[in-house]
């Protein structure tokens, strides 16, 4: 009797095959891996335009294969509008980090969800400005030392964390925000499936998309992988609580 | 088409929208608002895209982004927004995109005021953004003008894959004089091999101003260059006006190179051989018209709306062989005819080789000035 051959699992074709630059044990690989098969799956990869931030993802134009665009910093969501408000047939999503979105984005990020774009964000918290070397971020937790708040951040002269996902849900203009984590194998499965929903968001043209993915960064935290992920879990879900901020009625009957 | 009464602002918009713009994002700002205000009623009711942005820096990114499509595409501001636009400005030189902005300039530095003024001049020629580009400026002085330069302001930058700048003092934007409009025409997109339109059947693309390894950041350098010798080449654009005998010569732009053209006859009339050289490109700039007029001329006297920012480009090209003097007007105020004589008649009685013709013209302004 001859074998069948049966494919359990390939390389998405979403993603290009050049080597990326993130250091190992870093989940931005797997967050560019989570939006490359949701974007195979939906079929979507030919009709869609990313545009790249400024930060540790500023070459993921180099990492999916299809059309991209690379954005200065913070600006990915007004690119994002002017790629989709001429071509409203094309997906459209932005892929930035905390320093990129929450501090010199914050005011383009707020205005595409407030006039509910039809774009999908993937928002990348880890916490710190990972790019130029671990500063401290508007993401940065109370207390958390970073190159640029050296004895911890003190909440009395730099303020506290910025939650986008609690923020930019309160907007109407926001079809589905949520946060989701990249910590361990089951959450990895439900951002998935939150990324999955986002697209299909924009595809049906409910409004504005993001999903926030909380994401370690051991390089500049100074940490071994493992140690990463275990921190991230201790400190930023009581932080960064997961979960649905937003989701539009006609997706959560679409998803029970 | 028929000669209409139109406003400079609502000229300019319409002209854009009737050679095909396909997209419009900008922010209001005063004296250019009208531009903003017309495409909002005008491009939905075409059935193509208006959006107010959040900002200038929101309004430039969009479209940036909207440019990567290869739609015809645009913004407009005035000079606080448009220095607001200049991080934009820079990453679209970077890309080779084209785009174009209408800038109607107002008083400054700072907040300053909404009255005309030619204060961008630096901004805009000289490029405020960070490193080595080039856009086409483009300064028209009548509501006729405004129109046409709009008009071909799509078409430079398409042609160049590059930043074209239609730059009018608030006097143009505001004022209303009969003009033609080109014809509607369908919004026609182009489809380069560069535009960003999803990867359906095709290699993928990306757009970025990024060449992280100095070497092609160097190369992509030395190809704006090089375009830029071109356009230096091919769009050198001015209006000649008595200077066929001309012993001086006047050079001005805009509202300051009409109003000086009334002066200039003015002096005609008394005798004086004075002409008028009026850029109507101020980049590229017109330098080897100006190094012909040199050789025949006794003296120059720029005027502009600003502290003599184009009056360093005329001296660059009169290169010291004879007197460049200057007057100007700052922070809103226009000069009027009268007053641009009194300067025709002494530069033409006095011609003085001065190093900075600006410290006396310093002094001349007190008497003017309110105290």
């Amino acid at each position: 009797m001859a074998a069948t051959e049966q494919l359990v699992y390939e390389r998405p074709h979403s993603l290009s095959e050049t080597p990326n630059s993130y250091c190992p044990g870093c989940t931005h690989g797997v967050a560019h891996h989570l939006i490359a098969e949701v974007l195979d799956e939906l079929n979507l990869r030919e009709r869609t335009i990313g545009v790249a931030p400024v930060g540790c993802s500023v070459f993921a134009y180099n990492y999916f294969n299809m059309d991209f665009a690379e954005a200065a910093h913070g600006r990915a969501p007004a690119m994002a509008t002017g790629l989709k408000r001429v071509q409203p047939g094309r997906i459209v999503f932005t892929y930035q980090g905390d320093g990129d979105l929450a501090s010199i984005g914050m005011g383009e990020i707020v205005h595409a969800a407030g006039r509910g774009e039809l774009i999908t964000v993937i928002f990348i918290n880890n916490a710190n400005y990972g790019m130029t070397g671990g500063q401290m971020a508007p993401t940065t937790l109370p207390g958390q030392k970073t190159t640029s708040s050296p004895y911890g951040r003190d909440v009395e002269t730099t303020g506290y964390p910025i939650r986008m996902a609690e923020l930019l849900a309160t907007l109407e203009g926001a079809a589905y925000v949520v946060r989701r984590s990249l910590h361990d194998p089951k959450n990895i499965r439900l951002a998935k499936k939150a990324l999955r929903t986002a697209f299909e968001a924009q595809v049906r043209g409910l409004g504005f998309s993001m999903v926030e993915l909380l994401s370690t960064c051991p390089t500049n935290w100074g940490l071994t992988p493992l140690e990463a992920l275990k921190w991230l879990e201790q400190n930023m879900l009581p932080a960064y609580p997961l979960g649905d901020y937003k989701v539009a009625p006609a997706l959560a009957s679409a998803r029970p | 088409m028929p000669r209409e009464l139109l406003k400079g602002n609502e000229a300019m918009a319409e002209a854009a929208i009737r050679v095909g713009l396909e997209a419009y994002f900008g922010y209001p700002i005063t004296p250019q608002t009208e531009i903003l205000e017309w495409m909002a009623r005008r491009m939905p009711e075409l059935g193509r895209v208006f959006v107010q942005a959040e900002s200038e820096l929101g309004a430039v990114n969009m479209v940036y982004g909207a440019a990567c499509t290869g739609a015809r595409v645009m913004s407009s501001s005035s000079s606080p927004g448009v220095s607001l636009m200049m991080e934009g400005l820079s990453y679209i030189a970077g890309t080779e995109l084209p785009v174009v902005l209408i800038d109607i300039m107002r008083g400054g530095p700072g907040l300053g005021n909404i009255a005309p003024s030619q204060g961008d001049y630096n901004q805009m020629v000289h490029g405020g953004g960070h490193g080595d580009y080039h856009p086409i400026v483009l300064a028209p002085a009548t509501v006729q003008e405004a129109v046409d330069l709009t008009v071909e302001a799509f078409d430079l930058a398409e042609k160049y894959r590059n930043l074209v700048f239609v730059v009018a003092d608030g006097n143009v934007g505001q004022i209303m004089e009969p003009a033609e409009l080109p014809a509607l025409r369908e919004v026609k997109r182009a489809t380069p091999e560069w535009a960003l339109t999803g990867a359906e059947g095709r290699e993928r693309r990306f757009l970025s101003s990024i060449y992280i390894d100095p070497v092609y950041e160097e190369v992509t350098n030395k190809r704006l260059q090089e375009r830029w010798l071109d356009i230096q080449k091919n769009e050198v654009r001015f209006r000649e006006y008595y200077l066929e005998d001309a012993d001086l010569v006047v050079v001005g732009f805009g509202t300051a190179g009409r109003i000086a053209l009334s002066a200039v006859r003015a002096a005609r009339a008394e005798g004086i051989r004075a002409g008028l050289l009026r850029p109507v490109a101020l980049s590229p700039y017109p330098y080897a018209a100006i190094d012909e007029l040199a050789k025949r001329a006794s003296a120059f006297l720029v005027v502009e709306m600003n502290a003599g920012q184009m009056l360093e480009d005329v001296q660059r090209a009169v290169a010291g062989r004879v007197p460049v003097d200057f007057y100007g007007r700052m922070g809103g105020m226009v000069p009027f005819p009268d007053e641009i004589l009194d300067e025709i008649r002494r530069v033409a009685r006095d011609p003085r080789a001065l190093a900075d013709p600006r410290v006396d013209w310093l002094k001349r302004l007190e008497k003017v000035l309110p105290h």
